[in-house]
């Protein structure tokens, strides 16, 4: 088996004393950012990336990949215990898991969350091992329209399987490209949309609209709400994780369904948010329980956990196998690798291999440290809640800034962010989506240039698109998910009656 | 939930959703505008070696307009895709008052750098809404430039905007 050779040698680069030292430091800090308002996994990277640039590039996406575990484990903890969702995906975990918590199990739904959390992304790291380099030898037969259309079927999905209207989808989305299109055009040396500034030269850069629109606008959002904490408080002792560790096994089947459905929105960009809420729906559906869900049933806490994090997890398989992001955390992340010279796509894990299973490895190591380190810090994190609002709300605002400064030592980007702040405020309020405007800001170079190569090859005809079978299942694909919403409310209409099938759709 | 009977005074009055969703999609379908014409400007065809600079972005700017514009009519013309009140008064006072002390904060980094003026941004804030007492403000706000400044200029050697308090100290 060469994928477990590459693997054990994986391990052999993840086990040193410097790489674990960066492992637990990415999970405590990713931790803390899961449970603070305002800081989520892709803005939290997107701040903390400019600190790895002096690292090597093995340690520095060890730890920024650890990051995002900590993240994914830290939502968990404001959705139980304060009924707060730290993270998007963490929303369908308040469900169950605060009920529980109110009538004093709160151990228990913590020690589900955290556990099932590791399973889901145990088994999306299991399948990343053993797909992601099949992956990889295939598509290294791609040609640029291939990767056009696998492009463009990642943003087709963001149509298909988004909950936000269509419309607004799309804008969100073109507006990204658009802004990506903003500075030097590197293929003709035309400048595009500076109108004679030479600030806008350098383009617009996603990692300040990452901050700005998660970081800022939430921070805005959370105003809004007036919040105050008020929490249950946890306590977890041994005794507590066995019992409920006694008690998981019978949800294998629902745990299971939750994995397939997370690591299959993970790798088509639909992301964990909405694998979350799927799997949700879905056990409520199937489980024997299916009524109580809602009132503490540790089911109800299983479900949206594991697929949340297999989705983020699995979101890494296409982002370095095709250098085609699954969710923004992942789009976070592969601006890192092109920052520190890597490109991925295929040739990287021929190139870059000791990276790749180091990074692979990293994720097996990094979920087994992350659950123990949240399952013995729970109260700390529950206690950092209890802060005022009023001192972390402007402390966050001074890490963006900070953040967003560093990423090109530019005032200018500072205002950009307050802009993408307020963008930010309005879109979630109007329910823009934001994961394709980010994505699109990340790939908008990729896929034009992409496009444009298609285009050369072809002399300007569209057809190229559909001129062989692997392409043309691709885009006929993306063209499917793009008309999605119009073709299920064709079919609902054609099952009218059956109501029962709706019900397994996502909660909107 | 006691608190909505409370808030529902307040939040009567307000812009509608309706307002705010038609005057983002018209600024959309502005921006898709420029992105058209601009592509326009630099070419959006094709030239002896390929296609030109604006050929994809044209076609970015096209889908653009026509997205917001069918949000706008949408919005225009369906009273339940855009119903009720998008922030109320009172809560946009609350947004507006963590809003402005940040966009002052942004300006003062020029004048000030970044560690002078977050002290004062973390100490500010945190007496205008939390009412805390001095004896309190005053370690917290200093404590989180002083570690920022250990870290990003000591530890990282990552140089933040400073001002003339640091320049009198060496940096």
């Amino acid at each position: 088996m060469e994928e477990f050779n590459s693997l054990m040698q994986g391990f052999s680069v993840a086990l040193t004393y410097h790489n674990l030292l960066f492992m637990l430091v990415g999970i405590l800090l990713g931790v803390l950012i899961g449970v603070l308002p305002g800081l989520g996994g892709a803005n939290g990277v997107a701040i903390l990336l400019p600190l790895t640039f002096t690292m090597p590039p093995t340690s520095a996406i060890i730890m920024l990949s650890c990051i995002y575990w900590g993240a994914l484990f830290g939502g968990a903890i404001t959705s139980i215990l304060f009924n707060i969702p730290g993270e998007p995906w963490s929303v369908a975990t308040t469900f169950d898991g605060h009920p529980m918590a109110k009538s004093g199990r709160a151990g228990e739904a913590l020690t589900a969350a955290f556990t099932s959390s590791f399973v889901g992304a145990l088994f999306a790291v299991i399948m990343i091992t053993f797909l992601a380099p099949l992956v990889a030898k295939f598509s290294l037969k791609f040609g640029p329209p291939e990767f056009f259309a696998v492009q463009l079927l990642t943003f087709c999905s963001f149509v298909g399987l988004g909950k936000g209207h269509p419309a607004k989808t799309i804008s969100a989305m073109m507006l990204g490209f658009a802004l990506a299109a903003v500075g030097l055009d590197t293929v003709t040396g035309t400048l595009r949309m500076t109108f004679g500034t030479s600030e806008l030269l350098r383009g617009f850069d996603f990692l300040i609209a990452v901050i700005g629109l998660f970081g800022i606008g939430e921070i805005l959002l959370t105003m809004e709400e007036g919040l105050a904490f008020k929490g249950v408080h946890a306590r977890i002792n041994p005794r507590v994780v066995l019992q409920t560790w006694a008690q998981l096994p019978k949800f294998w089947l629902t745990a299971l369904r939750a994995t397939l459905i997370g690591c299959w929105m993970g790798i088509t960009p639909g992301g964990a948010t909405p694998a979350s809420f799927m799997s949700y729906g879905i056990a409520k559906r199937f489980s024997k329980t299916g009524e109580k869900f809602g009132t503490g049933e540790i089911e109800g806490v299983v479900a949206p956990e594991t697929a949340a994090h297999a989705a983020g997890t699995s979101a890494l398989l296409p982002m370095l196998t095709l250098g085609i992001p699954g969710s923004p955390t992942a789009a976070v992340l592969l601006g890192g690798l092109l920052i520190w010279g890597l490109q991925p796509g295929p040739l990287l894990f021929v190139e870059q291999k000791e990276f790749v299973w180091g990074l692979i490895a990293s994720m097996y190591i990094g979920n087994i440290a992350g659950l123990l380190i949240v399952l013995t810090t729970v109260p700390w994190w529950a206690a950092i809640l209890r802060v005022p609002f009023s001192i972390i709300a402007p402390v966050i605002v001074v890490i963006c800034a900070i953040g967003a400064y560093t990423v090109h030592n530019a005032m200018l980007d500072v205002v950009m962010m307050m802009v993408f702040g307020v963008v930010g405020y309005l879109f979630k309020k109007l329910d823009y989506p934001l994961a394709p405007m980010v994505l699109a800001l990340v790939l908008g170079d990729m896929a034009e240039s992409s496009f444009r190569q298609s285009m050369l090859l072809s002399r300007g005809e569209v057809s190229i698109f559909w001129s062989n079978g692997l392409v043309g299942s691709i885009c006929g694909l993306a063209m499917l998910m793009l008309f999605w919403p119009v073709i299920s409310k064709v079919l609902a209409r054609m099952r009218r009656g059956n109501n029962e099938l709706d019900e397994a759709r996502p909660v909107e | 939930m006691h608190d909505n009977e409370h808030a529902d005074e307040g939040s009567r009055r307000g812009v509608s959703t309706k307002a705010v969703e038609m005057v983002v999609a018209a600024i959309i379908f502005g921006l898709g505008l420029v992105v058209v014409f601009d592509s326009r400007r630099v070419g959006a065809g094709w030239a002896d070696d390929g296609p030109q600079a604006g050929y994809f972005p044209f076609y970015i700017g096209l889908i653009l307009c026509a997205a917001s514009a069918w949000t706008l009519l949408r919005a225009a013309f369906s009273d339940h895709a855009a119903g009720g009140v998008f922030v109320s008064r009172k809560k946009l006072r609350l947004v507006m008052s963590v809003f402005i002390p940040s966009l002052i904060y942004v300006i003062a980094i020029y004048f000030i750098g970044i560690y002078v003026s977050s002290a004062v941004f973390i100490g500010a804030f945190m007496y205008w809404h939390g009412r805390f007492p001095w004896i309190k403000i005053i370690p917290v706000s200093l404590l989180v430039p002083v570690s920022m400044f250990l870290l990003f200029e000591v530890w990282f050697l990552v140089p933040l905007p400073k001002g003339p308090l640091e320049a009198l100290i060496g940096y």
